[in-house]
């Protein structure tokens, strides 16, 4: 191994690097609060989210309800505040999966080659030839309405971009002098991708992973927004929004703040993610950066 | 080039051959059986009767293995054949055909609006990088990509049409229909280009032909205009066929915001109606079309760029 006190102070660069970089910082901030929202929304919501108050429907915002009340009288706020809850778990569960299925399809494509190599790069360009989202929209549609199933959906969709420049890394770690002697030793094929080469392509896993939080959650809040995902009454900012669309003479307070939420966290992810794709991979940087 | 060609098509086919795999297979991930569902779509659910629905396994070949099926299904679709609405009965295909237009129309005016946007924008932040129009245009872009469509679209119609009533709230028709859907879908779209003309500019200013042309006396204007520009829009082509696959997501929930009859209002409505076999169609049919458009793209691009030519050759 190419000894752990390099890798630490590489982290240690970045990190500090990271403390740098204006833009990734401020959506390192967002998202921490969002997730001190979401995990501690019992306290912070001044309403219960689900509970009706038909006398308070449409309320603009006020005092008591800073971000006015639904049609059926509920805090629209406090439905935001677990709404983060909700848009959270969901993007952290499907890039937790896509990224176990893209990193290992990546790694056994780029270590093994040959024919293995090709039919899983062939799967990943039969699911890149759908419009990702259709084919998301096509799976939930199948399966039903429902939180768990566009989750499914989205995880079947994702895994491709991991799993290519998971591939594409192999391919150039593999060649290095710690691969040869670590299989000169007798290392196991195993012992050689999980310990020696997934520490080294893991830059990019980390970049990537980030920018597709933006994009699941995105994602998910599209398909709820189309009445596919979460299902009344659960607090989600795309059904919300969905929900508000009948209202948007009237109370366009509806559309207006589940739909800021939504652009906050996407952005959150997309600035953190722009950042560490600055510190941790100079190529791309200059690609797509500049 | 020929070869390249070729080998590009061959690759296409295999594709497609798993992206109708992979369709067919979406069919059967539905619970339930399929049979009941159609003779219930048929039949009506009241008087449904089991021999009924084993009279549509029969005639529908469900009863045949997978394999078969599949087979079957894709002689059929080879011949233009999609099957059936399951709600009205009307051929898939030719009620894919009476909606495509509506989409190409949108899909065009957005991708007008977003290289209108993106082009200008991305050359002036790259001749001006880091400066505050650079930052800014940067900014946009950014915020443009975190932006969800649908409610770019919502607040379109909020502002302009019942704040101001300057356009319709949504349908299909003349040129005013047009405007507040291809604006969301073109922003969007706006963001991601300008992203990438910026980074494709930056990439050709730093060419060795640009630093000659300057050294021969060359204004400043007639070097990006004439030099960069032109070299700058190759890959431009190729977002813009990438982006053909974003309008085609896009349009899903945007036509359905804006009532536009078009192949993504098809797509969402058959998903709420259960038809099976139009969501089948459809999207079998949207990523034909997308694998299709990325080969006449990725040609195209070897095409205008002489050094991918040559490699394609070798």
């Amino acid at each position: 191994m190419s000894g752990t006190g390099t890798m630490k102070s590489r982290k240690k660069l970045a990190f500090q690097q990271l403390k740098k970089n204006k833009i990734a910082i401020i959506g390192l901030i967002i998202i921490i609060s969002l997730a001190f929202i979401a995990l501690f929304a019992p306290f912070i919501a001044p309403h219960d989210p689900i509970e009706q108050n038909l006398d308070k429907r449409l309320l603009s915002p006020s005092g008591e309800y800073p971000m006015g009340t639904d049609d059926l009288g509920r805090c629209l706020l406090s439905r935001i505040i677990y709404g983060a809850r909700v848009s959270l778990k969901l993007g952290v569960i499907v890039v937790g999966i896509i990224t176990v299925i893209g990193v290992t399809l990546g790694l056994i494509s780029g270590y093994y080659g040959g024919i293995v190599d090709e039919i899983i790069m062939r799967l990943v360009d039969v699911v890149l030839a759908f419009p990702g989202i259709i084919l998301a929209l096509a799976i939930a549609g199948a399966l039903g309405p429902g939180l768990f199933n566009v989750m499914l959906a989205l995880a079947m969709v994702g895994w491709t971009g991991l799993a290519r420049v998971v591939r594409g890394s192999v391919l150039s770690v593999k060649q290095k002098e710690f691969v040869e002697s670590a299989r000169a030793l007798g290392c196991s094929d195993l012992h050689i991708m999980t310990r020696h080469i997934l520490p080294n392509v893991m830059a990019p896993v980390i970049v990537l992973a980030t920018l597709d939080m933006a994009f699941i959650i995105l994602a998910a809040a599209g398909l709820s927004f189309l009445g596919l995902g979460a299902q009344p009454p659960t607090p989600e900012w795309g059904s919300m929004l969905n929900n508000g669309r009948a209202f948007i003479q009237t109370a366009p307070h509806l559309t207006t703040f589940p739909g800021l939420a939504i652009m906050v966290a996407v952005l959150a992810f997309n600035f953190l993610g722009d950042g560490l794709r600055d510190i941790l991979d100079p190529r791309q940087q200059r690609e797509l950066k500049e | 080039m020929l070869t390249f060609i070729l080998k590009r098509m061959c690759l296409m086919f295999i594709v497609i051959l798993g992206v109708t795999m992979m369709t067919f297979l979406i069919m059967h991930f539905t619970p339930g059986d399929p049979a009941e569902m159609i003779a219930m779509a048929r039949y009506g659910v009241d008087d449904l009767t089991q021999e009924d629905i084993e009279w549509i396994r029969v005639q529908e070949g469900l009863d045949a293995p997978l394999h078969i099926q599949y087979i079957k299904w894709l002689n059929h679709a080879i011949h233009g054949d999609l099957g059936c609405s399951l709600i009205n009965g009307q051929p898939v295909l030719s009620e894919i055909l009476v909606r495509f237009p509506a989409t190409i129309k949108l899909a065009a005016v957005s991708m007008l609006v977003a290289l209108i946007i993106a082009i200008p924008v991305g050359i002036i932040s790259a001749t001006r990088q880091y400066s505050l129009t650079d930052n800014v245009s940067m900014m946009g872009a950014m915020l443009g990509v975190s932006m969800p469509n649908f409610w770019l679209g919502l607040l379109l119609i909020l502002l302009f049409s019942v704040h101001l009533g300057w356009f319709p709230v949504c349908g299909y028709g003349g040129f005013e229909y047009i405007i507040l859907p291809a604006l969301t879908l073109g922003t969007g779209m706006a963001a991601i280009t300008t992203r990438l003309t910026r980074s494709s500019m930056l990439e050709v200013l730093r060419q060795d032909y640009i630093r000659t042309a300057r050294a021969k006396g060359l204004s400043e204007k007639v070097v990006i205009s004439k030099h960069a520009l032109k070299n700058a829009l190759i890959p431009i082509v190729t977002v813009i066929g990438m982006q053909f696959g974003r309008v085609l997501e896009g349009a899903v929930i945007i036509e359905t915001i804006f009532a536009w009859p078009g192949i993504g209002k098809l797509l969402v409505d058959s998903i709420y109606a259960r038809d099976f076999a139009m969501i089948q169609g459809g999207v079998l049919f949207v990523a034909v079309i997308f694998v299709i458009v990325n080969l006449v793209v990725d040609i195209s691009y070897t095409y205008l760029d002489p050094r991918i030519r040559y490699e394609g050759v070798k």
